[in-house]
């Protein structure tokens, strides 16, 4: 669905990014990761042909990024923004238009989008007079309206209290359903977790990991096993700091080298084993190590 | 294309729905004839109502006389000065001019006392009674008989008629052309100024709302731009068009109500000018109306219209690209002075300049350079301007107007887009001079 060919881009003498490279394909849910100021925002305005890389290639369903695919994308920006005096339905109206939705279009889909986020008694209410989620929802609808292929979302959840955040999380659900790609920028890690496919993690410009979540978990494996010993037959060596509860220790061991079996065996010398289980580590620790070890100012 | 006016199309509901568009455009026209009115309505009742003042009037030469008018009356005395000031102290006098025995060739020393300052208008009317007294005097002195000067005194008055190359002649008057090219000039300034400052104001909305970023992933940024300014302008001409609407409506109410009241002569002068001309050209009121009939007024209309727009153009693009490099309205006024002072140099060079010598170089120029071309030249439009300067004052507005919305587009492509950062002079330089 998107292409990204050594893409490159800088600001004077600052660079925002460096031969970038990127496969996404139709119908899943990309995860766009970095810490602020790594390049996502620039990359997604190059998408969005808000701005032109330097150089390098960028291509929506097989064809060269063109003027036309503006009408494929959706965008929601992190930094929200409506008109604060303008109606809720001018305001959807307006966007779906600028979106290339005939206004007969554009009508049905609004009341389609309002009827479904039950919102039809807002419509006629100006922006300013509503709440922070509630306008938020109506930017999120601005961003669909017009059945984009492709949708780009900057933070989604931010600004959302938990039941509006579970409601926008399944209509991304729904959406991806339907075959819509999404690419997802966000720093909230579980939310990653629970409904991005593939991810990309790019730091001080450039991509330093991508792949399935599967994939990336396991280019960063601390190979670090959690234990649970109880009925212990002997002492714990000094240097195993455990945490002792009822009689039953806990306490984490690296391999340092060593195959899991070795260890384990090693362990039954001591008592009873009840857990022997590898640490996978979340999304955020891959996330704080990759960028710690790519360096970070 | 359909993008465009999509963006024109909001900017120009949004605005023109505003109540405040509506009071602003209903009650301006209403506000300057009410507030004329009622000072003419307050002068009237003043002169109706006011007391009577009695002038105590000492004169120790025994020459003059004053005439008593409606509002005051002279009373002369031979009181002395202290018994003078003590009647203006007790109120039975309202002052007390003195004139003590002077050198008829070197009048000196004549005092008013009053409780109050006295008018303007009081102080010259003594000031000219006296001083044509005085002359009288000496001519008749010098064996002149004041009489004869009366006699000799005539009225001239020149009507001035302007041959074009087809030799027709038209009747002009610099008053009547004046006040054509004062008014149509103020109005260009103003709405300049105010339209412009709306553009300013829309563009910093929707960058600091961050409106913009989702605009310009839909539309090219110099579409949005120029879908603005073409939006913008059309609620300025919808606001204009109204207030000649209603302002020749109301016009001719009051001219209707009034002419009832009027001399018939004067009255059927207003209602028919050719019966005015047939019966004697040389009435000020006929002349007046001759020179009303005389101007150009396909030529003077088609000039507001052009250079009312291209005038807005060519500012309300600077302004567009003044607001997209700024975050708040504050940070604005340091690009503003380079606005500004071509528009206020417009605005001095129409009165100090052009609508006193519409021909002087200075006018020529000022109503060459596109900058400020669009207000100098409507103060000589209507006193008739070669058809080669009008022809390339207009080619360099559209040339000028062209220009600034390319630099501005530039500013403004890379200015909606950045935040945080207060730009320098330089910094849009850089920004101009940039490819992309």
């Amino acid at each position: 669905m998107l292409k990204i060919e050594k893409l490159y881009k800088s600001y004077g003498t600052n660079k925002a990014l460096t031969d970038v490279n990127l496969d996404v394909s139709e119908g899943i849910v990309f995860g766009l990761l970095g810490p602020n100021g790594a390049g996502k925002t620039t990359l997604i305005r190059i998408i969005n042909q808000i701005i032109d890389g330097d150089s390098g290639e960028v291509y929506v369903g097989g064809e060269l990024l063109a003027p036309k695919h503006i009408e494929m994308i959706g965008y929601l920006p992190e930094e929200r923004g409506l008109y604060k005096k303008m109606k809720v339905w001018d305001q959807m109206l307006y966007f779906a238009r600028l979106k290339g939705l005939s206004s007969h279009e554009a009508k049905a889909k609004i009341n389609y989008w309002l009827e479904k986020l039950e919102m039809e008694t807002w419509k006629d209410k100006k922006i300013e007079d509503l709440s922070k989620g509630m306008a938020q929802k109506v930017q999120f609808i601005s961003t669909v309206i017009h059945n984009p292929r492709l949708l780009i979302l900057d933070e989604p959840f931010s600004g959302f209290d938990p039941m509006n955040a579970e409601i926008i999380k399944n209509e991304i659900l729904e959406l991806k359903a339907k075959g819509t790609t999404v690419i997802l920028s966000t720093h909230r890690m579980e939310s990653v977790e629970l409904l991005c496919d593939q991810v990309a993690m790019i730091n001080r410009s450039k991509k330093i990991l991508d792949g399935t979540i599967k994939q990336v978990k396991s280019i960063y494996r601390p190979e670090v096993y959690s234990i649970t010993l109880d009925h212990l037959t002997k002492d714990l060596p000094a240097e195993w700091i455990s945490k002792e509860d009822e009689g039953s220790y806990s306490f984490t061991l690296p391999l340092s080298g060593k195959h899991p079996n070795e260890l384990l065996s090693e362990l039954m010398q001591y008592g009873q084993v009840n857990r022997f289980q590898e640490l996978i580590p979340s999304m955020e620790e891959i996330f704080i190590h990759q960028v710690k070890s790519t360096g970070n100012e | 294309m359909s993008k465009i006016w999509l963006v024109i199309h909001r900017e120009y509901v949004s605005r023109v729905k505003k109540k405040s568009f509506l009071l602003v455009t209903l009650l301006t026209p209403l506000i300057f004839p009410a507030i004329m009115g009622l000072f003419v309505w307050i002068a009237l009742e003043e002169e109706d109502n006011q007391a009577l003042r009695i002038i105590e009037v000492v004169d120790d030469n025994k020459l003059f006389f004053l005439e008593s008018s409606e509002q005051y009356a002279f009373s002369f005395s031979d009181a002395s000065p202290g018994q003078a000031k003590k009647l203006v102290h007790e109120g039975s006098r309202y002052g007390f001019l003195h004139i003590p025995k002077f050198d008829i060739k070197n009048p000196t020393g004549i005092s008013f006392y009053g409780e109050e300052n006295p008018s303007m208008s009081l102080i010259s009317y003594l000031e000219n009674n006296l001083r044509k007294k005085i002359e009288e005097q000496r001519l008749f002195e010098s064996g002149i008989d004041p009489k004869i000067i009366n006699d000799v005194r005539t009225k001239v008055s020149i009507k001035s008629i302007t041959l074009d190359e087809e030799g027709t002649e038209t009747v002009s008057d610099a008053t009547v052309n004046y006040a054509i090219g004062f008014v149509a000039g103020i109005l260009i300034y103003m709405f300049i100024f105010i339209y412009g400052n709306q553009i300013m104001q829309g563009v910093i909305e929707e960058k600091s709302s961050r409106i913009v970023e989702i605009l310009v992933s839909s539309l090219k940024p110099f579409q949005l731009m120029l879908g603005k300014i073409i939006g913008i302008a059309g609620v300025g001409l919808t606001q204009l068009l109204i207030w000649i609407v209603l302002i020749g409506t109301l016009t001719t109410i009051v001219t209707g109500f009034l002419g009832m009241q009027m001399p018939q002569q004067q009255a059927m002068e207003l209602a028919n000018p050719e019966l005015a001309q047939s019966l004697g050209q040389n009435t000020e009121m006929g002349e007046i109306l001759q020179v009303i009939a005389g101007i150009n007024y396909v030529q003077i209309v088609f000039s507001f219209v052009f250079y009312f727009l291209g005038g807005y153009l060519l500012y309300g693009a600077l302004f567009a690209g003044i607001g997209s490099a700024v975050d708040a309205p504050s940070d604005a006024q340091q690009f503003m002075l380079p606005v500004t002072i071509p528009l206020i140099v417009a605005y001095m060079g129409l009165f100090v300049f052009v609508l006193n010598d519409p021909n002087s170089t200075t006018s020529f120029w000022l109503s060459i350079i596109p900058l400020t071309s669009p207000i100098a030249m409507m103060g000589r439009v209507s006193y008739g301007v070669p058809f080669w300067e009008l022809a390339l004052s207009m080619g360099l507005l559209i040339l000028g107007f062209l220009f600034t919305t390319w630099v501005a587009g530039k500013i403004y492509r890379i200015g909606i887009l950045m935040h945080g950062t207060k730009p320098s002079y330089k910094t849009l330089w850089k920004w101009i001079k940039a490819n992309n």
